[in-house]
């Protein structure tokens, strides 16, 4: 049991090194920054946009109502899925570099030759990504909801599912970077990370259009690539969770409106690929000659 | 009780794909001894320190540290290390990078607050606690990773080249630090290519080469060997050389001012009080006997060759 307490206590010290140290090298107040900047415009947008649909239709009919919550639900969605993107590319970027560069660095050396496991090293800079990253998703997509209902009283369906698959999502490729990170250099890495998540990107437009016109072989391509890497998977599922049905009768282009509709497995798919991939890093950096 | 070794290694070896980094490390290494490592550049010192400290996995071979196996926490919990690269997170204050080392030793709070302040104070950067490491220049750097090394009173420290970043007055420091642990008990592990600095702290030198162990030795027992001895000696004659041999190899005899200036090499410094005593029992008349030792530089170069590698 007290090896149990020790544990926790240095994956907790990790853990909050990596929270100071992204705080220290100012990533956290240009990342607050730059998320305060995109509110303002996407704030501007909505209410500008808004105000003109509702001038020119009077506001008077339902359906014009109804076109209210259409352009609202668009927007909203479509600052989500710029969000969604935006925290992945952020996860990958912090992370990429986290291990390996301490590793080409030898800034590791003093850390893991201290009465550590080497696996709570990881298991803590990993926790500490993770409280940044949600921290950062609620922000922006906690000021994206709140801009879209405090002007147009409108609220997606299921945030906290839907927000918790777009986290779900941003963990796949947190353990992705990671564990990448215990083997290749940063740039490697780096390099992995993204050409995965663009593979699984585009895969997924292959099944949507695949599923359009039909195409099994299309649609299974792009079921594939998102095995690979499940992040945009796992955006689609929350986007479906997120739309009310009126959606269903409006013709909106993908990515914000979903064809083929992601299996209920691909939650669990991606809650093992995560913990899976986390504890292949453990293990992979536990065995590394440094 | 017997006491136990802090290093024990039996046949280390480690390979890098075709690359033999270290063909065979079996040295010993005793509690409260300061150790050196000699060797050239590439003869395997660091990936020798890293198997000892379990951050290389050697290929073959068995060691324990401090009685445990590599890589025992236990061990690890006992020891400090100053890497060759001291690259630390930079952005931590000076107070700060050794409070994240106490931590990670597992010591309690109030044993880190009173041994922060005495360690930055032990290595002259009392004044800097709140200044970040990225402002430290590498004389800096280098001894506030000294200074982490011993926060958990270690009883062994590991230090990799600890003065190749330091002025005079730093190596200085380090050799009092050295000297303060020899009187704590605390044994040292001393990675160097600067014979002068091993030639004033060490009390045993292990000579490695393309990654084999050439030679262990005591330095007492290095200057008591090989003695190069020089003699004036008053009228000296041909029995004189002959009866050298006797004590010794290589002798030279030069003559001049009625003196003989004579030159040879011993193998132990025990023969010099003999060749007093056969001189005189002889009949000549010793006006010299000048014993001179062979500068660690000239033993590495014998021991080790001085033909560079790689």
């Amino acid at each position: 049991m007290m090896d149990l307490g020790r544990t926790v206590t240095t994956v907790y010290n990790i853990a909050l090194l990596t929270i100071r140290e992204t705080q220290r090298r100012r990533i956290l107040w240009v990342a607050l920054l730059m998320g305060i900047l995109f509110l303002l415009i996407f704030g501007l947008g909505f209410h500008y946009i808004l105000a003109d649909i509702q001038g020119a239709a009077g506001f008077r009919s339902r359906s014009d109502a109804q076109l209210t919550e259409i352009i609202a639900n668009f927007l909203t969605l479509t600052g989500l899925y710029v969000i969604n993107f935006l925290v992945i590319v952020i996860a990958a970027l912090l992370s990429a570099g986290s291990i390996s560069g301490e590793v080409e660095s030898h800034t590791i050396d003093t850390t893991v030759t201290k009465p550590i496991h080497r696996w709570e090293v990881i298991a803590g800079k990993w926790l500490g990504f993770v409280v940044i990253l949600a921290l950062y998703l609620l922000l922006l997509a906690g000021g994206v909801l709140l801009i879209a209902y405090g002007r147009s009283g409108y609220l997606l369906q299921n945030v906290p599912a839907g927000l918790g698959l777009m986290l779900l999502g941003i963990l796949t490729m947190l353990s992705l970077s990671i564990l990448g990170g215990t083997r290749l250099s940063t740039l490697a890495n780096g390099a992995l990370a993204f050409m995965l998540y663009a593979t699984a990107f585009i895969g997924g437009w292959v099944e949507q259009i695949g599923a359009l016109l039909r195409n099994e072989t299309a649609v299974d391509l792009g079921i594939a690539s998102s095995l690979i890497m499940p992040a945009d998977v796992l955006w689609k599922k929350a986007s479906i969770l997120f739309q009310p049905r009126i959606m269903g009768s409006v013709d909106i282009p993908a990515p914000f409106v979903v064809t083929s509709q992601p299996n209920d497995a691909v939650v669990v798919y991606g809650m093992l690929y995560a913990v899976i991939l986390l504890l292949l890093a453990l293990w992979s950096f536990s065995r590394r000659d440094l | 009780m017997p006491q136990s070794p802090v290093i024990h290694t039996e046949n280390l070896r480690k390979e890098f794909g075709p690359k033999v980094a270290v063909a065979d490390l079996t040295l010993q290494v005793e509690e409260g001894e300061i150790f050196g490592f000699l060797g050239p550049n590439g003869a395997g010192k660091t990936t020798s320190m890293k198997m000892l400290l379990g951050l290389t996995a050697p290929t073959s071979g068995a060691a324990t540290l401090l009685g445990q196996p590599l890589g025992d926490r236990r061990a690890r919990a006992r020891i400090g290390f100053l890497p060759e690269h001291f690259r630390f997170h930079e952005w931590l204050t000076a107070a700060e990078f050794l409070d994240l080392h106490g931590r990670l030793y597992g010591m309690e709070q109030s044993a880190r607050r009173q041994v922060i302040p005495h360690l930055l104070e032990l290595v002259g950067l009392a004044d800097r606690a709140g200044t970040r490491l990225s402002a430290f220049s590498k004389g800096m750097l280098q001894r506030i990773g000294l200074a982490q090394a011993l926060l958990n009173e270690p009883k062994l420290v590991f230090l990799d080249e600890p003065t190749s970043g330091l002025d005079p007055l730093g190596r200085r420091l380090v050799r009092s630090i050295i000297n303060g642990l020899r009187q704590e008990g605390t044994a040292v592990f001393l990675n160097s290519h600067l014979l002068s600095e091993i030639e004033l702290t060490c009390d045993r030198v292990a000579f490695i080469r393309e990654g084999k162990i050439l030679r262990v030795t005591s330095l007492a027992q290095l200057d008591d060997e090989d003695v190069h001895v020089r003699l004036r000696v008053g009228a000296p004659d041909a029995s004189l050389v002959d009866g050298l041999q006797q004590f010794g190899s290589n002798i030279q005899l030069e003559s001049g001012d009625g003196l003989g200036l004579v030159t040879l090499n011993v193998s132990h410094e025990r023969s010099l009080p003999q060749i007093a005593q056969w001189l005189v029992s002889e009949g000549y008349n010793l006006y010299e006997l000048s014993p001179q030792r062979l500068s660690l530089e000239e033993r590495f170069i014998q021991i080790i060759g001085d033909r560079l590698t790689e």
